[in-house]
């Protein structure tokens, strides 16, 4: 079939994105002083990009052969990976101090790491997906070494290389099984065979081998390995990136290609996913209590996090759907705020990541205590924060499906992660500072972290404004 | 004509070997080869698949994972160089500064 216009109008954001990272690879040899507009070009790209998203949120339609997904469901992810990226952006605007990188090209890759995730959270094919998953994946590997004169962060990079590509061996094992056993790679035809040929001992098979693949990219525990070392030694506006967007995006295929075989009630499927979803809760939060460096205590929250969204994706009910939703917007807007205060503490490669440097915070600058604070009461939970919206629907949802046991789990490690954030906070508010490095906070930088701060109050004042449009959403479905 | 089962055999077998490899060898670059080893086995599967199905979806496929194969190649052969000029050895082993 040939592709119409329409087809492409469909995937509008998708082009917009990647044209302008390909337009900042020519205008940089063309233009000498390009590297100043950089950023603001960047940032027009991605706010042309929400346009689109926003003019084609109404209609719902299959483009290029019923390959990707347009309206609804894709845009509301196109949204949420437009801002994450315009919020990496504004606050990568001191990186260009401590590292000597290239910023033209650092831009062109968060730019196409974008685009992959958005390819993926609007696949309605597995190859969609699975390409969009590549474009992501192979851009933050090499993002994740991108300070490449320390050997921390070429650690890093080869780690989150070699273990992303053996997961990708095992994610291309398990779509063949699935495409042997029912003939077809697209989503909305394989779930045609459904409930039958979730009794083929190949059909599950092959969907626990893509279950692998994907839990490696999400991290849950026992294939998060990689995450704390890889979040550790890439730059921290680029693990606060992997983090949100990274993240959001492989849940969003998940939901697409496990809602359907884990409503169907397979008892084996969703016994393992729920082990799994335990099993991160309490490695995540445990392993968090002993971390002295911020960005490894983030990483195992984040692992942690992921087990509380599996919570509510395993419900496949409404509450879960839509808890989910509304989780992974706060939760990625919240770790890129997070991540983006410890980047601007970091005054050199690796340094002042430590939890002792947050002592006496809140007396050098109350800005950044403050929103520092926000978001650590929205990852513990805390009701006026969207945190707490969040959890609370998840494991509502998972109590109307009898999942009890995961949701008294999920509570008490809650519990426990209580005395990581907090030890933060009061590290923050009740110690004297231990050294006097003076913190220079930039404009762009300003307007990124108050977003994200109002973003987390509101979204936990008002949650329904946010609910509102999750729950048309999945009005078609 | 040979049965179907043979062939996935094979390419199971062809996996775990992969497998294996990437969990016994410490040279990053032989790991690396066993992941390309995996690859190609399930490009061996689809394959197998979509000619036994006479169904053309599993060749095209196909292509798009050797694609995905030959990007991961150039960045993960450049990710080893980079390290190599740091730490002059690309045994897995020893690459341990980030632990816990």
């Amino acid at each position: 079939m040939i592709p119409t216009f329409q087809d492409y109008l469909n995937v509008a954001p998708i082009i917009i994105v990647s044209a302008t990272a390909l337009l900042e690879i020519v205008f940089q040899i063309i233009f000498k002083g390009f590297k100043k507009y950089v950023n603001i070009f960047s940032i027009l790209g991605l706010l042309i990009s929400i346009y689109f998203a926003i003019i084609n949120f109404d209609k719902v339609s299959m483009s290029f052969s019923n390959m990707v997904f347009s309206g609804k469901y894709a845009s509301f992810f196109e949204i949420l990976f437009c801002i994450i990226g315009i919020l990496t952006i504004l606050q990568s605007s001191t990186i260009q101090k401590y590292y000597s990188i290239n910023k033209i090209e650092y831009n062109v890759l968060i730019l196409i790491s974008i685009v992959g995730m958005m390819v993926m959270s609007a696949g309605a094919d597995l190859i969609s997906i699975f390409i969009g998953l590549e474009i992501m994946s192979i851009c933050f590997y090499v993002l994740a070494g991108f300070a490449r004169n320390q050997i921390i962060a070429n650690e890093a990079s080869l780690k989150y290389f070699l273990l992303g590509a053996f997961a990708t061996g095992f994610l291309l094992y398990g779509i063949a099984l699935i495409y042997g056993t029912v003939g077809t790679t697209n989503i909305i035809k394989i779930a045609q065979h459904y409930p039958i040929a979730l009794s083929l001992d190949l059909h599950l098979l092959g969907l626990i081998l893509l279950l692998i693949g994907l839990a490696f990219k999400v991290a849950l525990v026992p294939f998060h390995m990689w995450q704390p070392d890889v979040y550790e030694g890439a730059i921290t506006n680029v693990s606060g990136l992997m983090a949100s967007g990274g993240k959001t995006a492989a849940f969003a295929s998940f939901l697409l290609i496990f809602s359907i075989p884990l409503a169907a009630g397979n008892n084996n499927l969703i016994e393992i996913v729920s082990v799994l979803a335990a099993l991160s809760m309490i490695v995540g939060n445990i392993f968090g209590l002993v971390q002295q460096n911020i960005k490894r205590m983030l990483a195992y929250s984040s692992i942690a996090h992921t087990g509380y969204i599996l919570v509510g994706i395993i419900a496949t009910n409404n509450f879960g759907n839509h808890g989910a939703l509304f989780y992974l917007v706060v939760y990625s807007i919240t770790s890129v705020g997070a991540f983006g205060v410890a980047s601007i503490l970091e005054n050199e490669f690796g340094k002042n990541l430590n939890i002792n440097d947050y002592s006496g915070l809140s007396q050098k600058n109350k800005f950044l205590a403050f929103a520092m604070s926000v978001f650590m009461f929205s990852l513990i939970g805390i009701p006026p924060f969207a945190g707490f919206v969040g959890k609370y629907y998840l494991f509502a949802a998972a109590i109307q499906r009898d999942l009890t046991w995961l949701v008294i789990l999920g509570v008490l490690t809650s519990i426990v992660s209580l005395y990581y954030y907090l030890r933060l906070i009061v590290y923050m508010y009740f110690r004297d500072p231990e050294n006097q490095n003076n913190i220079i906070v930039t404009n762009d930088f300003k307007i990124a972290i108050s977003f994200s701060t109002i973003v987390v109050i509101l979204f936990g004042i008002y949650p329904s404004s946010l609910f509102s449009v999750i729950r048309y959403i999945f009005n078609i479905y | 004509m040979i049965p179907l089962n043979y062939y996935l055999l094979f390419a199971a077998f062809l996996f775990s070997v992969g497998v294996v490899g990437v969990l016994i060898r410490r040279n990053a670059i032989i790991v690396f080869m066993c992941i390309e080893l995996m690859l190609n086995s399930v490009n061996l599967t689809f394959i197998a698949f979509s000619a036994f199905m006479g169904n053309a979806i599993g060749q095209m496929f196909v292509f798009f994972v050797m694609t995905v194969a030959a990007a991961e190649a150039a960045v993960g052969l450049a990710i080893i160089i980079a390290l190599f000029r740091n730490k002059k050895t690309i045994n897995i082993d020893q690459i341990n500064l980030l632990k816990w």
